[in-house]
């Protein structure tokens, strides 16, 4: 019984721990942001590593999801007879809640897991360490660029999914079951307001700092994890846990978010 | 604090779960000269240079750099103290994804605002100092153990450091590599004077270099001497260890 309480104890502060580092992670980081000086190239680099990469995996996960919307939307939607309202079902699915969750989960898994190994391999390979030493801060000259290019890129990726989305769904819905193409998209127009589009916008930079938060502190602290985080094992285990933690975080805030932008 | 003294550990002990690993440990760096920290595996000894480097928190005991406290300065006034620092680490610690050059030209480029060019010329005249020029666009990977190091030992003294820390600086390399690292050091530290601290098992080939010597045994620096003191040494762990790793030859009093 002494046993089970004295795990509890070491698991809740443990966990306490790791949350409190978290936090000062994340000031560190957001505060090196602010900080000068400020160098372009790393930002660039890095928009293009978390951005531009994952642009193939956006599109084709983008037109998927249309495609599949504009499949069930459209059967769902003709059993009413109301056919002509697919067009504005897809947009708005697609811009309130679909494109900036699932470019969250598709970038998590492309960039957010290698964010995360290649810190953690630079902190058991004493990188960091040795930046230190050289009095660089590793938050300035490692996770701010990241931070920045997550928030400059899902924004980006999240509008490119959106469109996707939206053309695939016009592929099922009027190339391939027969809607009316006009229809399709004067619904869209319709019912889409700047109100939609501004939520999809808020948690999409909302998701972009989340997931380089979450993965790039992961990574930092690899050496701190419970059980030694050492090694090969200990990035591997440090990276499969960011992107479970990144993922159901993804989720959890957009249930968040959306309960505060209604 | 003695005015020569730099660097001054003062009863520093830390754990490690349940481990003590260090137990009280006092040392005092003197400026401008080498101390060699001695002793056997996983006594700690990288530990006392994490101290002093102020990346690791001691449970109990005081750290002082410069006479400022590391663990009661703020994360600015620690970034100012490292700037005194050139670290070479057991592994070399270089940036596995970045060539050569870029490895060395780092602190310049993050840490001075000179100018592309004159990073180039300092560069390659560190690179040129290690006897590793032309190298430059190689990746740590494509180098040799003895080769990271030098490249590790030029990036640590690129910004001409006042204290550099080396840690086991020729571990794993052969007796010919062993001698250039330490013909390079020798030279390096005529030519820029700075002070050194230096985790060796090499003995007694680092006695050559050492204008101290401190044994860690059992968590504790048993005493930090001149190499003739440490070796004539009436200390009981201290006999047993140059005992140990140079034989009788070298404690005798026929040595020369």
């Amino acid at each position: 019984m002494l046993n089970y309480f004295e795990k509890l104890g070491a698991d809740t502060l443990y966990h306490l721990n790791q949350t409190g580092r978290m936090g000062i992670f994340l000031f560190y980081s957001l505060l090196s942001i602010i900080r000068p000086p400020y160098k372009i190239f790393p930002i660039i680099k890095q928009t293009y590593v978390i951005g531009a990469l994952s642009i193939f995996v956006i599109i084709f996960t983008g037109a998927f999801s249309g495609m599949v919307l504009g499949l069930q939307g459209y059967h769902t939607l003709s059993k009413f007879g109301a056919e002509g309202l697919l067009g504005s079902a897809v947009a708005l699915s697609l811009i309130r809640e679909l494109g900036p969750v699932l470019a969250a989960l598709m970038v998590t898994g492309r960039a957010g897991s290698a964010i995360c190994a290649e810190i953690g391999i630079m902190r058991i390979s004493e990188q960091v360490d040795a930046l230190e030493c050289m009095a660089i801060d590793p938050h300035k000259y490692i996770i701010a660029p990241k931070f920045i290019a997550g928030i400059i890129s899902l924004p980006l990726l999240t509008a490119i999914f959106d469109v996707t989305g939206i053309m695939g769904g016009y592929l099922v819905g009027v190339g391939m079951l027969g809607g009316n193409a006009g229809t399709y998209f004067s619904s869209m127009y319709k019912d889409v307001e700047f109100s939609d589009i501004y939520m999809g916008l808020v948690k999409s930079l909302c998701f972009g700092v989340l997931i380089i938060w979450i993965c790039a502190s992961k990574g930092y602290y690899v050496h701190l994890n419970r059980g030694g985080g050492f090694g090969a094992e200990g990035v591997s285990s440090a990276t499969t846990n960011a992107v479970v933690l990144s993922s159901v975080s993804i989720l959890l805030f957009d249930y968040f978010l959306t309960s505060v932008l209604l | 604090m003695n005015d020569n003294a730099i660097v001054e550990l003062i009863d520093i002990k830390k754990s490690f779960g349940s481990q003590q690993v260090l137990r009280g440990v006092n040392l005092r760096i003197m400026e401008g000269k080498t101390t060699v920290i001695v002793g056997g595996s996983g006594q700690g000894k990288s530990l006392i240079i994490k101290h002093i480097l102020g990346l690791v928190t001691p449970d109990s005991g005081r750290a002082l750099v410069y006479g400022k406290e590391l663990n009661k300065i703020s994360k600015k006034e620690l970034k100012d103290i490292r700037t005194n620092f050139g670290v070479l680490f057991q592994n070399s610690a270089l940036f596995d994804s970045m060539t050569v050059y870029d490895n060395v030209a780092l602190p310049l480029r993050e840490r001075t605002r000179i100018t592309e060019e004159e990073t180039e010329r300092i560069v390659n005249e560190k690179l040129k100092m290690m006897d590793v020029e032309g190298t430059n666009k190689k990746y740590p990977a494509q180098l040799s153990g003895g080769m990271k190091k030098r490249v590790g030992l030029a990036r640590a003294l690129v910004l001409d450091p006042k204290i550099v820390f080396f840690d086991e600086p020729t571990t794993g390399l052969d007796a010919a590599k062993s001698n250039e690292i330490y013909r390079v050091f020798s030279r390096t530290q005529k030519k820029l004077g700075y002070t050194s601290v230096i985790v060796s098992h090499d003995v007694p080939k680092i006695f050559k270099l050492a204008d101290y010597v401190a044994l860690l045994h059992n968590g504790i620096v048993r005493d930090c001497l001149t190499p003739d003191e440490f070796q004539l040494s009436d200390d009981p762990v201290i006999k047993d260890y140059v005992e140990t790793t140079m034989g009788p030859v070298y404690s005798s009093e026929m040595e020369v």
